[in-house]
């Protein structure tokens, strides 16, 4: 890898990583791949192959090591999603209070059913597992890091808008 | 979601002012860090320190309830090398949202809680891995370990002393299993969070292959509040063998979901009073009283049960992580079978084979019951495949997707018999519909 110049990521998203791996022991660099992914992802919106081998190549671990993290934990986008990722809670103590009617009403909104992507590449719709917010269902998270709360059918909406649902360009 | 209620406020005393009191200088103001300076200007020996935290009957917050302080007394004190202390707010066991409460409103308490727990086993870093899903939680943790590392109670030589502790955040990104302990460890070294066998325990081969201490989030947060009021007065909110006040994080059909604070031993009817009722003053049916993985009880159980381990033991079930999922009238019990069964399916992290094909034999069968095509001898073959699957696994995961396979059937059998029966489901759907809330102008 020879350095900036032909670097897959920006010199800002570079020095997050650095800070993250200044976290653990010196000879333990890789402990710093799920956060370093998180950053890669945060820029390029998605995790292609090329993405993962770069990351780990500056964290110094075999990119097949990186790509096996990649695609154990669910929050990464291994295929491109859309501008807005919302990922509702559908479990059941969320369902008790609505998680599953905010889901089926999203579905109904944008016209998608769930890993889908509308059309125009605005809007992937994703299931989730207990966000551990459970006391404010229904609840849904925007791009992995945006926590929304007690989405009703209003709130929902007003979601929607912000995000510019039916405007024409994305 | 704030707090709403508590019976003898401790942890959660400084949840009162919401978002605009979880500032070191807040935590400072009501009494923080002042039991940390205390161990240096005392020179409180480990053992004293050890001593009074098994005392207090803490009891881990995180599932299994194991003494804390006997916990804390595994790690070899004497041992030269690298040792690490590690806060598991990994919450994802469906119904528990209270550590992300904790560290919303108070960190500092799960921070003094880790740097004390540190003294304690000698050890020199701590790592808290945080839910990937609350991320605005894990910048603002980051914020204030920044604040107590320029206040100097982080990093060399904290306050003067000759105790030298770190302390970082490392956030999952989207896996339950994280929530294990060792694969917890397992994650932080940048790998799949997939459990290690046991033995070796953590305390001799944890982080790194160094001793390790795994603790919850409450229960660190709750060490400088028992060194505040001394480990026998904190027993003594509680009740013999259950130490302390409990967050509660009560979810599903009340008025007022949230979490609440309460002396262990508070009877189920004033906690769920607290939670302002039922919703819509519907009847109770059933209650899973610790997190999704504990068995389900029945309406007249839970009545007459008091919210303590032993209590909830002794009912049937487990007082968990405090989760205490509340279902009335409307709820199909075979849905909502269904929907837990899914969890563990998709959350097996698939190492060890009685758990990743049982979990997807559990979910497929109560599948096909809730959708009219159950058989007969389904409910036989449910508990065999809970057979096969419980005490064969590398970790308590196969346990966690059995134990609500079983004690759904066999609270309401009747449920799932009618089911298969009739294709269809005793409880009408839009009665079902009606239970959730989320079509209020319609429902009206
Ligand atoms: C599948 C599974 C998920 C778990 N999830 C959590 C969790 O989210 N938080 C937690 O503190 N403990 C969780 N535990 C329990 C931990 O393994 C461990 O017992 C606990 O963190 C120890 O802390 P404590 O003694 O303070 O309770 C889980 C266990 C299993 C088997
Ligand atoms: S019991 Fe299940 S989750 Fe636990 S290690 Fe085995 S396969 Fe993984
Ligand atoms: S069940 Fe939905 S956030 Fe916990």
């Amino acid at each position: 890898m020879s350095e900036i110049a032909t670097s897959l990521l920006s010199a800002d998203a570079l020095k997050r990583i650095e800070r993250e791996a200044d976290k653990y022991p010196a000879d333990q660099r890789q402990s710093a791949v799920m956060a370093a992914l998180a950053i890669a992802q945060d820029e390029k919106g998605w995790l292609a192959k090329e993405t993962i081998a770069f990351v780990a190549g500056v964290l110094g671990m075999a990119p097949v090591a990186a790509y096996e993290v990649a695609s154990f934990y669910n929050m990464y986008n291994l295929e491109p999603v859309g501008k807005f990722k919302l990922l509702v809670c559908t479990n059941l103590p969320c369902a008790l209070s609505g998680g599953v009617d905010a889901a089926d009403y999203l579905k109904q909104k944008l016209g998608i059913g769930f890993n889908e992507t509308t059309a125009d590449g605005r809007f992937t719709l994703q299931e989730g597992e207990c966000l551990g917010a459970c006391g404010d269902a229904p609840v849904m998270i925007l791009n992995n890091k945006r926590m929304c709360s007690f989405m009703l059918p209003e709130q929902i909406d007003a979601l929607l808008a912000e995000c510019g649902h039916g405007k024409a360009e994305v | 979601m704030a707090l709403i209620a508590s019976l003898n406020p401790l942890l959660t005393t400084g949840w009162s002012r919401g978002d605009a009191g979880w500032r070191l200088r807040d935590y400072e103001a009501r009494g923080g860090y002042v039991q940390l300076r205390r161990l240096f200007n005392d020179k409180v020996s480990q053992d004293d320190l050890i001593a009074e935290v098994k005392k207090s009957v803490l009891r881990g917050r995180g599932g299994a309830g194991f003494p804390t302080g006997l916990k804390w007394s595994f790690m070899p004190r004497a041992f030269p090398g690298d040792k690490y202390v590690v806060c598991n707010s990994d919450e994802g066991e469906p119904g528990t949202f209270k550590d992300r409460d904790l560290m919303r409103f108070d960190p500092h308490s799960v921070i003094e809680g880790m740097i004390i727990a540190g003294y304690a086993m000698g050890a020199q870093r701590g790592y808290n891995y945080i839910h990937g899903e609350i991320f605005d939680i894990y910048e603002r943790f980051e914020e204030a370990l920044d604040e107590a590392r320029a206040a100097g109670f982080l990093g060399n030589r904290i306050l003067g002393s000759d105790f030298s502790f770190d302390l970082f955040a490392h956030h999952g990104y989207g896996a339950y299993i994280c929530g294990e302990e060792t694969g917890l460890l397992e994650s932080i070294e940048g790998k799949k969070g997939q459990p290690r066998y046991k033995p070796p325990f953590p305390a001799s081969y944890g982080l790194y292959g160094k001793p390790t201490t795994i603790n919850n989030t409450e229960t660190f947060a709750a060490i400088p509040f028992i060194l505040a009021m001394g480990g026998e007065n904190f027993l003594g909110l509680g009740k013999p063998n259950n130490g302390g006040t409990k967050l509660f994080s009560v979810s599903g059909h009340v008025n007022r979901p949230g979490n609440y604070e309460v002396p262990l031993g508070t009877p189920f009817s004033t906690l769920l009073e607290m939670a302002g009722g039922m919703r819509g003053g519907r009847k109770l049916k059933a209650v899973i009283p610790g997190g999704s993985s504990a068995p389900v009880l029945p309406a007249e159980i839970m009545m007459n049960t008091t919210m303590d381990y032993d209590s909830i033991a002794k009912a049937g079930s487990m007082l968990g992580s405090g989760a205490v999922i509340v279902m009335d009238e409307t709820t199909c019990m075979v849905k909502a079978l269904e929907r837990l069964s899914y969890f563990y399916f998709e959350e097996s992290c698939g190492q060890c084979t009685p758990c990743r094909e049982g979990t997807g034999w559990l979910y497929r069968v109560v599948h096909r019951i809730e959708h009219g095509e159950g058989r007969p001898e389904d409910l036989d073959q449910l508990n065999r495949v809970t057979d096969n699957i419980m005490g064969r696994t590398i970790c308590a995961l196969g346990d966690a997707a059995s134990l609500p396979v079983r004690s759904f059937i066999n609270h309401f059998r009747s449920e799932f018999e009618y089911h298969i029966e009739n294709k269809t489901c005793l409880v009408d759907p839009a009665v079902q519909r009606a239970g959730s809330g989320f079509f209020r102008v319609e429902a009206t």
